[in-house]
């Protein structure tokens, strides 16, 4: 019954196409320079996630993931959630970081203005993600800033299959540059936070 | 004045124009395309292709004359815009890429190695024989509707595998080809992104590639586009004419199909 139950399981959790697919990739794709075939294989919430937008989410299973994401989310260093605005809003305008074509021994980008707009005064933002201008003013309380390092450290505690890489728990992002662009998000004084010119 | 000199001093005319360009987004772009009219660079390219399909090569000095595209040996008029579809002498559903590697393999005897060491340009580079090639036939397929092969079960396998893969995520960022292109009107910085899973997304980006990128100097083909996703979904490297690139092409063909081909396009 046991054996039973945990099939059902695998089965649930893993559509039977996945395997199929995987194999397809691997046949398909090769290493490059550091990137290798080792990315194409999906972990839970990869595979839970490759389905259409207007397909239909299984609400437990998605509760289940959203629950596992929330507590896998660490304090930052020394409880600290703002580090330097500047420095912040240089990750954010990387686009650089994990492509083969990228130097692997330079800092990752966050690459946030491919979706986001920020800094009112850069004209070449995405549009992907919501507008984050006059993200400071949403509100400075600890539940504020609480929830903010949550959404960057991994996006999928709130939202299952937001778009949105888990740029802390997949290490793109160290939690130090995480904590600059949680202070390019705040601080009253970041480009981010200036009046729309 | 040879024709490569000609083309060496356009790359670089172009090229500074680009850089540019670039600086000024994407407005400018479609100024650009509007003063070019109906000139594009890929013309160039273009009659390259023509020449290497008629020129023996290989061990056996052969051209691709003889080579079957999917209308019968040699018939290149019209080939493009039925692909990708299922070749029987291969038992498998190609793309122009898998085929011309196949045809150069068979035809001319060049080894399968050589064929597929660099299909596609790198940045600086003039152009491969591959994407010259691309360019001229799907030249001759221009104002033809798109029309890939959707009668074999293998071709609407591919079709459906084309469709998984589209919205398969994985990798360091946990991307797909969805996370960009399953909606209308975004777009990644200041780059317009076409919603692929619609008819209307997917003809505007079929029918225009490949394409002759004003910032890179050179012609681009699907399959190239197809392994730069992957790059950017920081993917390991997409093999020229594989299953995965085919099925993702079948994908996007049988979407758009019905629009006119209107290839080889200008980009950005």
């Amino acid at each position: 019954m046991k054996t039973i139950t945990l099939l059902f399981a695998v089965m649930f959790s893993n559509p039977l196409y996945a395997d199929e697919v995987y194999e397809v990739l691997l046949d398909s794709m090769v290493d490059k320079n550091f990137v290798t075939v080792e990315r194409l294989k999906q972990d839970e919430l990869q595979a839970f996630c490759s389905k259409p937008r207007s397909e239909k989410v299984d609400e437990a299973r998605a509760a289940e993931l959203r629950e596992a994401a929330l507590e896998g989310v660490p304090s930052p260093p020394g409880g600290n959630y703002l580090g330097d605005w500047q420095r912040g809003e240089k990750v954010a305008i990387n686009g650089k970081g994990l492509q083969y074509s990228d130097d692997p021994n330079a800092a990752n980008g966050g690459n946030c203005y491919a979706c986001h707009q920020l800094d009112p005064a850069e004209a070449a933002y995405g549009t992907l993600g919501p507008s984050l201008s006059g993200y400071g003013a949403r509100g400075q309380s600890a539940a504020m800033l609480k929830y903010t390092w949550t959404k960057l450290w991994n996006t999928h505690a709130y939202n299952v299959c937001s778009h949105m890489p888990r740029f802390g728990a997949a290490d793109i992002l160290t939690p130090q540059q995480l904590q600059d662009v949680m202070a390019f998000l705040f601080d009253p004084t970041s480009p981010v936070n200036r009046s729309q010119p | 004045m040879n024709n490569r000199f000609i083309k060496i001093i356009f790359a670089i005319v172009i090229g500074l124009w680009s850089a540019t360009l670039l600086s000024q987004g994407e407005g400018i772009f479609d100024e650009y395309r509007d003063m070019l009219g109906d000139d594009n660079p890929a013309i160039f390219v273009i009659f390259d292709g023509e020449e290497i399909w008629y020129a023996p090569a290989g061990p056996k000095s052969a051209s691709l004359e003889q080579c079957d595209l999917g209308l019968g040996p040699g018939v290149v008029e019209g080939a493009y815009a039925q692909l990708p579809r299922y070749f029987a002498d291969v038992d498998r559903v190609q793309d122009i890429e898998a085929r011309l590697e196949h045809c150069m393999i068979q035809l001319q005897g060049l080894a399968p190695d050589e064929v597929s060491a660099k299909p596609y340009s790198l940045r600086g580079d003039l152009g491969t024989q591959l994407e010259a090639l691309v360019a001229w036939i799907a030249d001759q397929s221009s104002g033809l509707a798109i029309a890939p092969g959707q009668a074999h079960a293998q071709e609407k396998s591919a079709y459906a595998l084309g469709e998984t893969l589209f919205y398969y995520r994985a990798g360091t960022h946990d991307f797909s080809c969805a996370t960009c292109h399953e909606q209308a009107g975004r777009r990644i910085r200041l780059q317009a992104l076409p919603n692929l899973t619609t008819h209307e997304g997917a003809a505007a980006a079929y029918s225009t590639w490949p394409a002759y990128r004003i910032s890179q100097g050179i012609v681009r083909t699907m399959g190239w586009r197809m392994r730069d996703c992957m790059r950017q979904q920081r993917m390991p490297e997409l093999t020229m004419g594989s299953e995965a690139s085919v099925a993702l092409q079948t994908y996007l063909a049988v979407n758009g199909a019905g629009a006119s081909m209107t290839a080889p396009g200008l980009k950005r």
